[in-house]
């Protein structure tokens, strides 16, 4: 259990992280996410009591890191820096870490065997590469089979094994009752690894929950409504009765219907109420990918000039949703296209109110919010919005 | 929490309380100042830096050594009642350049890559993590320049037959009291790399503590500079070197065994203000 209480790290001017409050439970894999230079290593180095914190403190298992006895054989740690001295060899390199923390030097062995590196350890580290640095890192945090493990992009430039290894390693350690706390930017990784996220920008708490609940918290699950091609009218009708019914709609290039803001249920009975066929009336769900970058849109420290993301997430121009006379009721009967790629970006969370309290920033947007159209209802349907999402030029 | 979703919350309390702790079958001792000197005699003996630092000075000391034995005794020069054990001063001075070295590479080379993160998380305790790597390194280099100097010194005394035979006292100053003279050199080293954490502007310090009294005093004319320029004479550390050799640059000063006080002195003051600086330090 990692509890910190009001962390707070300032270097001058700057704050890293800020009045952080959080806990990581033992039995899950949560996952501690947030865009470059928002605070996540600084907040490992500081759980590590490698960085004091300006205020407030963190613990694991009620003690400061620096006070808590027999410490590495506790907390297990991969730092995002190698770490490694490129002129020792692999094997060397743990022994002095095993010695160092008083662990039998059998143990080394051992975890060269489950990270795989086994054949390359004796030879220097600094021939190795990117994935075997990070085994290697990873061979380091398991050393003294601890109750605790951090692990700072543990995925880095591993390839698809090891990154398929990596998740169910991460899974195994939590299902054995320890507390595996991960930090990423990879979404779709967290999204298949996570049980839990916590997510933070600029330092600060932006969410703490469970993963399904980060996104249909965050993300804008909307129906896809599919009426007959033959009726064009019958679109029309059924369009200015979803938006009169406090729906929202947005039309895709394929001539379907992307309604957000009204359930499955009442979205059929306003198509029976308006004698119009559908086709098709489909639940989706946004990825964590999605629900991430809306998250943290504007908390983006360090953004490439090339940004074909702004385009995206900008929000629909508004008067596109109201109707130029004003009323919300009498919208355009024709509804707005949706943007090209076919990422369709949900209305931002209103203007955000600059220290968000976390999790607030939930759909602001969208008070008249109903329950969830059975969010478990089509797994399949999730797959082409990621798909979309990869396509992301970031 | 903040959390608004208050479901996950019900849905984590039962998951939290059915799982036990995770429990390590291994068993758990705690770690000892003696697991962390094994550590860093791991750390020292599995880099290059070590062997060649190492060995170019054994090298240096040796050949610079008996050559100046050798020249001395193939021009019949007279070492006027001297000891030839003085002949073994060049060749230390030069090697302490790479205990210098060694001991700034021994914690310098952790914060060049990054190790010293994993290492202060393996081992919460920084003032075990320095005094282990002090022990251990001062242990290596005193012994090797122990070895080798009673060797220099061996061969210095059989080739220049005809010198003054040295007293005991004189024989354990240049071989012993030269040992801990220079690991203490490379201990100061170490505290100051621990201090600068940085490999290349430690040493440069390093060198300059070593060369600059000397060089400044050269420059002092003025009369009322006179006791400066004698100051930094005799306290620099090739004359506090010389010194332990029997022979200084002037008539007072340090002699005898009092260098390597001076030197503890030193080291005290900057292995206690590492300690200081790595507690405070962010790493």
């Amino acid at each position: 259990m990692i509890e910190a209480v009001g962390l707070t790290k300032r270097y001058g001017a700057k704050t890293a992280v800020d009045d952080l409050s959080f806990q990581v439970r033992p039995g899950a894999v949560t996952g501690f996410l947030g865009p470059n230079g928002s605070g996540k290593s600084t907040t490992m180095r500081m759980i590590l009591g490698l960085d004091r914190p300006t205020a407030g403190h963190v613990t694991i298992g009620g003690h400061p890191y620096r006070s808590l006895p027999n410490a590495p054989r506790q907390v297990g740690a991969l730092l995002d820096a190698k770490g490694v001295h490129g002129g020792r060899s692999a094997r060397n390199h743990l022994l002095s870490l095993a010695q160092l923390a008083g662990i039998p030097a059998a143990r080394v062995d051992e975890v060269l065997g489950v990270v795989g590196l086994q054949d390359v350890a004796r030879r220097r580290s600094s021939g190795f590469s990117l994935g075997m640095g990070q085994r290697l890192g990873i061979a380091a945090a398991l050393l003294g089979d601890p109750q605790v493990l951090l692990f700072d992009e543990p995925v880095n430039g591993l390839d698809p094994e090891g990154i398929h290894w990596v998740r169910n390693l991460m899974k195994m350690l939590a299902a054995e009752g320890r507390t595996v706390f991960v930090s990423s930017h990879l979404m779709s990784e967290m999204a298949l690894t996570a049980d839990h996220l916590i997510v933070i920008g600029r330092g600060r708490l932006l969410s703490d929950m469970s993963v399904t609940d980060f996104i249909s918290a965050n993300s804008a699950d909307f129906a896809r409504v599919r009426v007959p091609e033959d009726g064009p009218e019958d679109r029309q009708k059924l369009t200015a009765a979803l938006i009169e019914a406090g729906g929202r709609v947005l039309s895709e290039p394929g001539g379907a219907l992307r309604v957000t803001g009204l359930p499955l249920p009442r979205i059929s009975d306003l198509a029976h109420g308006c004698d119009v066929r559908l086709w098709e009336l489909s639940p989706h769900q946004a990825s964590l990918e999605e629900a991430y970058m809306r998250l943290t849109q504007g908390l983006v420290d360090y953004r490439s000039s090339d940004d074909a993301k702004a385009g995206l997430v900008e929000p629909p121009p508004l008067d596109a949703y109201g109707n130029p006379l004003g009323g919300h009721a009498d919208a355009p009967a024709e509804p707005v296209e949706v943007p090209q790629e076919g990422w369709y970006a949900p209305p931002p969370p209103a203007p955000r109110p600059a220290p968000a309290p976390a999790p607030a920033s939930s759909p602001v947007a969208e008070p008249s919010r109903p329950t969830e159209p059975a969010p478990a209802a089509e797994p399949s349907s999730a797959a082409p919005a990621k798909e979309q999402t990869s396509k992301d030029p970031r | 929490m903040t959390s608004p979703a208050t479901p996950q919350d019900r849905r984590q309390e039962p998951e939290a309380g059915l799982l036990s702790f995770y429990a390590s079958p291994i068993p758990i001792r705690p770690a000892t100042l003696g697991d962390a000197i094994a550590s860093e005699w791991t750390k020292l003996r599995s880099v290059r830096a070590t062997v060649w630092t190492l060995g170019v000075m054994v090298a240096l000391m040796l050949t610079v050594g008996v050559c100046t034995a050798l020249l001395l005794a193939a021009n019949d020069t007279d070492l006027v009642g001297e000891p030839a054990l003085v002949l073994g001063f060049f060749g230390v001075l030069l090697g302490s350049l790479c205990v210098i070295t060694l001991g700034v590479l021994t914690i310098g080379s952790e914060y060049s890559t990054g190790m010293i993160r994993t290492t202060l998380t393996a081992c919460p305790s920084r003032v075990r993590v320095l005094a282990a790597k002090a022990i251990v390194f001062f242990s290596l280099t005193f012994v090797i320049t122990t070895v080798t100097a009673t060797v220099v010194a061996v061969l210095q005394t059989l080739i220049l037959s005809g010198a003054a035979t040295p007293s005991g006292g004189e024989w354990a100053l240049s071989t012993v009291g030269v040992g801990f003279y220079i690991a203490g050199l490379g201990l100061l080293s170490l505290g100051i790399g621990a201090i600068v954490r940085h490999s290349a502007g430690a040493i440069t310090i390093m060198i300059g503590v070593v060369l600059l009294p000397l060089v400044l005093a050269l420059f002092m004319f003025a009369d009322d500079l006179r006791s400066v320029q004698r100051f930094l004479i005799e306290y620099s550390i090739p004359n506090q070197l010389s010194a332990l050799y029997g022979t200084t640059m002037t008539n007072s000063g340090p002699s005898g065994w009092e260098p390597l006080l001076v030197m503890l002195g030193l080291v005290t003051v900057a292995l206690g203000g590492a300690v200081a600086l790595l507690n405070r330090r962010d790493v």
